[in-house]
């Protein structure tokens, strides 16, 4: 839309009054003006992002008791947290996760957005179809799909598998299975924005270097796998590691769907810290486990900081 | 049907311009080929096919739910009304016991407060950075962008203490709007969007103005209001849909029932009414944001794929 302001027609000499006129008019208002604008931005940043995030650090090194004045602890919080026995399967849990998730929910939306890019026609409907499980509210597909889930021959799912003869199927009931049913949910919610995300991706990709493959011979196959994916080489490597990060912190759909059972196959590293600070009210305990959480996963941005600064300057 | 198909190509033909818009994979040429044409039709009946039971089917299959009875439901899930019976007054049970309306509203006010803090901050935050530039808006700018790359999940406990007691004032926020509207202005990423946009609008817009003896709220008012109004509307639409995902911060600083949004609210609900309402109460609470999205699609695709660029 800025394109197409006007721009101001420049007048004789606004060519040497304008860096002037700049230079006065910040003289003139030393950063006040700007600080009262940012004051808002300040205090909330301030209060709800940054004293966080310095806080944690501080508290995971104490022992807090609501009501009291809390002591400094050193290193026992995360001796604590690392040598619960819980610990090892929240961790396997939370990773056997982030495996499926990125199994089941990393090519399907990639094979669909080149697939929806192809069409000539009717674009929007594929696009809009789907987006449209992304729009349905998180607690609401859960409670929907675990009546859905229902593990009796009259579930809805084992219903539609019992027409091909396979089950009743034990989903969220059976140890091995929850959580890979759990990974199905979210598939299912979440693919629509990558499909978005690629497509628009697919869409600045050059026609010339399409033509230029196919005067070289190229099939439509080896053209998918030689142009199109290599262009988009770094929104996939960031919508990798986005998930990455993104599924290492799921919390509401084992937490709704199964509270962490069977036997703990479900409980993530999100619902322990949970327990932490809200079941046992152990503050430090929690922030510890988040802070050896966050150190992790603030790898993973690093590294994610690194390579779109190079792909975005290639 | 071949015949329209090929005058088409050939007219796309006569117009390279056009032909380099619709350019990908699968060239023209390929197009003309059988085998390409067949399996592309037949592909796309499959995805259609695909994406209408995966897409539609549970939305679909949720409002037959909510009008049906509850032995329905369980004896046999797919065949609808086989007692003949259509239970419309599951909807205003769970309307009026389940007290639905009442947690929409909840769930309206706090996504819509959200979002207005979330546009006045990161507005205000962006106008800071990109137009003002006072000298100390590069540890600003940082200091934000720094907690993109902070996991959410760090703060999370302190983030609670936060708004149990704020620090200097003292003040609670548990069991107000504030607890939810507050923390959600705090998005660097909007932050971010903003100012890309804000830094491609021409400075000398901006000269102009001062020339002009615009001042800084004035050259804010006047000219990056108006012209950000579009991506505003994205910001906000974002903002709006996050707040009415979000589940676990508000089920922590909202424990009183009477404030909670229609997510906190459902599974305590879900565990004490049977099915039928159950259903009903789902249906109702995924009314509205696929009507928003049935309205402002292009603008949530828009936003989505804006998500994808800037993270690129």
């Amino acid at each position: 839309m800025f394109q197409t302001i006007k721009r101001p027609q420049p007048g004789p000499s606004s060519a040497t009054r304008t860096p002037a006129a700049t230079r006065r008019w910040r003289r003139a208002r030393p950063g006040l003006v700007a600080l009262g604008i940012a004051l808002p931005a300040i205090l909330v940043y301030l209060y709800f992002s940054w004293g966080p995030i310095l806080s944690s650090l501080v508290m995971s090194v104490q022992d807090i008791t609501p009501g009291q004045t809390s002591t400094w602890v050193g290193m026992e919080n995360f001796s604590y947290v690392l040598s619960d026995p819980n610990l090892p399967q929240a961790t396997l849990n939370t990773l056997l996760y982030t495996g499926l998730a990125i199994l089941f929910g990393f090519p399907v939306p990639l094979a669909l957005a080149v697939f929806i890019s192809e069409l000539r026609g009717h674009r929007w409907y594929f696009s809009a179809l789907a987006y449209l499980p992304v729009m349905v509210p998180p607690v609401v597909a859960i409670l929907l799909w675990k009546f859905f889930y229902e593990p009796s021959e009259d579930g809805v799912f084992n219903a539609v598998l019992g027409v091909v003869g396979i089950g009743p199927v034990p989903w969220l009931t059976a140890p091995t299975l929850a959580m890979p049913s759990i990974v199905l949910e979210t598939t299912w919610a979440g693919a629509g924005t990558a499909v978005i995300i690629y497509i628009a991706a697919l869409s600045s990709i050059p026609a010339e270097l399409y033509e230029a493959a196919e005067l070289d011979g190229a099939g439509i196959w080896s053209r998918v796998w030689h142009v199109a994916l290599p262009q988009m080489r770094g929104i996939i490597g960031t919508m990798l590691l986005l998930q990455v990060i993104g599924t290492m912190q799921i919390f509401t759909e084992p937490f709704l769907f199964t509270g962490g059972g069977p036997l703990g196959a479900t409980r993530t590293l999100l619902m322990t810290i949970y327990d932490y600070a809200f079941v046992r009210v152990d503050y430090g305990a929690a922030t510890a486990l988040s802070v050896l959480l966050a150190a992790v996963l603030a790898v993973f941005a690093l590294v994610y900081a690194r390579l779109t600064r190079r792909w975005s300057a290639s | 049907m071949s015949a329209p198909a090929r005058a088409r190509s050939a007219k796309r033909a006569d117009r390279p311009e056009r032909d380099a818009v619709g350019r990908s994979n699968i060239s023209d040429t390929d197009r003309r080929r059988p085998v390409v044409r067949v399996s592309l039709l037949l592909g796309q009946v499959v995805v259609l096919l695909g994406l209408v039971v995966a897409g539609l089917g549970p939305l679909v299959w949720l409002a037959l739910a909510a009008v049906s009875p509850t032995q329905d439901l369980i004896r046999e899930p797919f065949a609808f009304f086989s007692s003949g019976v259509v239970q419309w007054e599951n909807i205003g049970i769970a309307w009026e016991r389940g007290r639905i309306g009442h947690y929409l509203w909840n769930t309206a006010v706090l996504a819509l407060g959200a979002t207005v803090a979330t546009l006045v901050v990161s507005t205000s935050a962006a106008f800071v950075i990109t137009v003002l530039r006072p000298r100390w808006g590069r540890l600003f700018s940082a200091a934000i962008l720094a907690t993109l790359f902070v996991p959410g999940i760090v703060a999370l406990v302190p983030l609670y203490l936060t708004v149990r007691e704020l620090p200097v004032v003292g003040i609670s926020l548990l069991n107000t709007p504030w607890a939810v509207w507050l923390p959600a202005a705090a998005t660097a990423f909007n932050v971010l969007i903003l100012a890309r946009f804000l830094e491609s609008i021409p400075a000398d817009l901006y000269d102009a103005a001062r020339i002009d003896g615009a001042g800084a709220l004035r050259i804010l008012w006047s000219i990056v209001l108006p012209l950000s109004r579009p991506i505003l509307g994205v910001v906000g639409l974002l903002a709006v849909v996050a707040s009415w995902k979000d589940y676990l911060w508000p089920l922590l600083v909202l424990p009183d029932p009477d404030l909670q949004p229609v997510s906190v609210a459902l599974p305590r609900l879900a565990a004490q009414t049977e099915l039928s309402v159950q259903m009903a109460a789902l249906f109702l609470s995924l009314i509205i944001p696929v009507a928003l999205f049935l309205v402002f699609q292009r603008q949530f695709l828009r936003g989505a794929s804006m998500a994808g660029g800037v993270k690129g």
